[in-house]
């Protein structure tokens, strides 16, 4: 972890150019209006092209995920909503369910017992992006798929187009099913009939921080420049059989995992 | 002509009523809506788009359809359906409004739909199907109300309708082929992930479409006396049999290539529809009534014989309607995200609620409808075009 935090390092603060790009985050990602919040600073993390390598053999447990899931959804002021409109930003799931087109008939016990943290992939085709009228969903330069919640209109066809399940609609006003004396104030809460999902923490690669669940993971997770040879997720790649989802769908997914 | 929608009979007015009621019922479900949000739907994480939407699909096709009067008249010269025309095109513009009432009522965020406009995206079929349905609306309304004015002043059309004509025959297929494509280039949802979706609409649109307007041509006629003559009838109910034949057909090819392929994607939401998944049956018996009601249709409309029987071919024809219903009002939309894409069913219904504000959409339909109507069979009765049989 120390190390890619180094290797992140060697970014912040390059170039005039990330501070144009960074801006751009903190906006997409709701921006609150006065007080605090997340401001880019000099420690901003900058890639080429943002990616994460989950280890499965590390990460696999229901509670362990659903821990990580927990820092994140309260960072994120993401609601829990008890019913099939609730919002996930991330949660877990069987291979079967994660994988449904690699499904084996005789799978490996380890297979068989483990659970996959699951997000959105922030892809290099995103069909979100594709689809979106309002450009309220737009691929950033350095591959974070990120939203304006400003913007969107809640027409979902976002929803209907991404084919790894990733978005999640308010419904209902998100604001009563949180505990609002205990929000994280630097980060926006959301309005009814938007869309939201994962946005690869792109308010703490702002301030130089790692993604919370990457952070969190004790190693399993590791979050880097896809572009740079050197970066840990591409040694990562290079020691692993890493799968993504859905490789069909032709999205090319950000999140790789490793089985 | 206006004010001739706001002359009528004491029936006049109370069918006026009853939809006003209908619509202040439905609007006060959807302020509602606007206050708690999609909520009040039965829509889920999994089934984002639903009874709005698929009703929305199902109108385009009712939009599309009067081009199959418009098309022989101007194209082929078929005189026989000139009295029909007008009824074409203005069901056009009902069915258009429906459409987009249909697309406010879904959105989240419908204060914000100009969004739509001020950043115009391209990429986004949204963006196109905005713009074909606005530009078919507009065609229809200037169109029909233009040769309607000339019907009454009993001049000729001016020569720039013509034009307009030609180009509203080619847009009546772009609406439905965008609302098509709306769905056809979704990677992940293999039932509406196929090069043929867009032939499909095309072919349920013109069967379904034309029904529902004879079937509207014919409570005109009982109340109006508006004589739509029995060659147009007939020839547009042939025109309704072939495009069943092809939608029964393009549908036979879907289930072909799902089923003898083998690929789980492709046949799972068909799976799901007839069959039922993962003890989920709740589509079965609709989509098997569907299927049935379809073959019968068929039945009832291939056989010259019955297909001309003026008694007959109401119900025939409402049946054709309640089984293109189901199968794109209904199955299209759920089967295209069930299962959703972690395999998993995730039962959708529309709730009280929701039904509620789909009435009110259609009662507004069915209002414009019939000021419509009803200016332009005051027209023709002053033309003296009501009674012309053949
Ligand atoms: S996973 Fe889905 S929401 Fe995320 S970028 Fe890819 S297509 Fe878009
Ligand atoms: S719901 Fe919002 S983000 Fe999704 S496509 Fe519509 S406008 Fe874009
Ligand atoms: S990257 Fe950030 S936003 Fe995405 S799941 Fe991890 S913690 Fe949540």
């Amino acid at each position: 972890m120390k190390q890619s935090r180094r290797n992140f390092l060697k970014f912040a603060g390059l170039s005039a150019a990330g501070l144009c790009i960074a801006p751009t985050a903190v906006m997409a990602s709701g921006g609150s209006s006065g007080g605090a919040q997340y401001e880019v600073n000099s420690n901003h993390l900058q890639a080429k092209r943002w990616a994460m390598v989950v280890d499965t053999r590390k990460l696999n447990t229901e509670e362990a995920i659903e821990a990580l899931a927990e820092t994140c959804h309260h960072i994120h002021n993401v609601p829990s909503i008890d019913s099939n409109q609730d919002i996930k930003w991330l949660w877990s799931g069987t291979y079967g369910e994660v994988f449904p087109e690699q499904e084996n008939n005789f799978p490996s016990e380890a297979q068989e017992k483990r659970r996959f943290p699951l997000l959105c992939n922030h892809c290099e085709h995103p069909s979100c992006v594709r689809v979106c009228p309002t450009k309220a969903t737009f691929v950033r330069p350095d591959g974070i798929v990120a939203m304006d919640y400003h913007r969107c209109i809640g027409c979902r066809y976002c929803m209907a187009a991404c084919p790894y399940g990733s978005r999640s609609f308010n419904f209902m006003d998100p604001r009563p099913h949180l505990d609002m004396d205990n929000i994280n104030k630097k980060f926006p809460t959301r309005m009814r009939g938007v869309v939201e999902k994962c946005n690869f923490c792109v308010e703490r690669l702002a301030v130089g921080e790692m993604p919370a669940c990457a952070e969190e993971s004790g190693g399993a997770i590791v979050f880097g420049d896809l572009q740079d040879p050197d970066s840990n997720v591409r040694k990562a790649l290079r020691e692993n059989f890493t799968i993504r989802r859905k490789p069909a769908a032709g999205t090319e997914p950000g999140v790789y995992y490793i089985i | 002509m206006l004010e001739k929608a706001l002359k009528g009979g004491p029936k006049y007015w109370a069918w006026i009523g009853f939809l006003l009621l209908i619509i202040g019922a439905g609007f006060c479900t959807y302020i509602g809506q606007l206050q708690e949000g999609l909520t009040i739907t039965g829509l889920s994480r999994d089934v984002a788009w639903g009874f709005y939407i698929a009703q929305f699909t199902y109108l385009v096709g009712l939009a599309a359809s009067g081009v199959m009067i418009v098309l022989p008249y101007y194209f082929h010269h078929y005189k026989k359906f000139k009295g029909m025309v007008i009824m074409g095109e203005f069901m056009a513009i009902a069915a258009v409004v429906m459409c987009l009432g249909f697309i406010i009522v879904d959105i989240g965020q419908p204060q914000r739909m100009l969004n739509i406009i001020f950043h115009p995206t391209p990429n986004s079929i949204l963006f196109w199907d905005m713009i074909v349905l606005n530009g078919y609306l507009i065609l229809n309304v200037v169109i029909g109300w233009t040769c309607l004015e000339c019907d009454r002043q009993r001049v000729s059309h001016p020569s720039w309708v013509k034009p307009l004509v030609y180009t509203s025959i080619i847009w009546a297929f772009s609406i439905h082929t965008v609302t098509a494509f709306l769905y056809a280039g979704l990677p992940g949802r293999h039932y509406w992930l196929t090069a043929i979706l867009a032939a499909r609409f095309l072919a349920s649109a013109f069967c379904s479409g034309p029904a529902i307007l004879l079937l509207v041509v014919f409570v005109v006629r009982k109340i109006t006396k508006y004589e739509p003559g029995k060659a147009a009838i007939g020839t547009l109910t042939t025109i309704i049999t072939y495009a069943m034949c092809v939608n029964v057909f393009f549908f036979m090819l879907e289930v072909f290539t799902a089923f003898y392929s083998n690929m789980p994607g492709h046949m799972h939401s068909l799976v799901y529809l007839f069959a039922g998944e993962h003890g989920h049956t709740e589509l079965v018996p609709w989509m098997w009534t569907a299927a049935i009601f379809a073959i019968v249709s068929l039945a009832l409309l291939i056989p010259p014989k019955l297909r001309y029987n003026q008694k007959l071919l109401p119900w025939s024809l409402a049946i054709l309607v309640i089984a293109t219903w189901i199968d794109k009002g209904l199955g299209l939309l759920i089967g295209g995200q069930t299962p959703n894409p972690f395999n998993e069913v995730t039962v959708y219904w529309p709730t009280g609620k929701e039904l509620m504000i789909s009435f009110m959409v259609y009662a507004l339909g069915a209002l414009t409808l019939t000021f419509l109507y009803k200016i332009a069979t005051d027209v023709k009765r002053e033309t003296g075009e009501l009674t012309t049989e053949d």
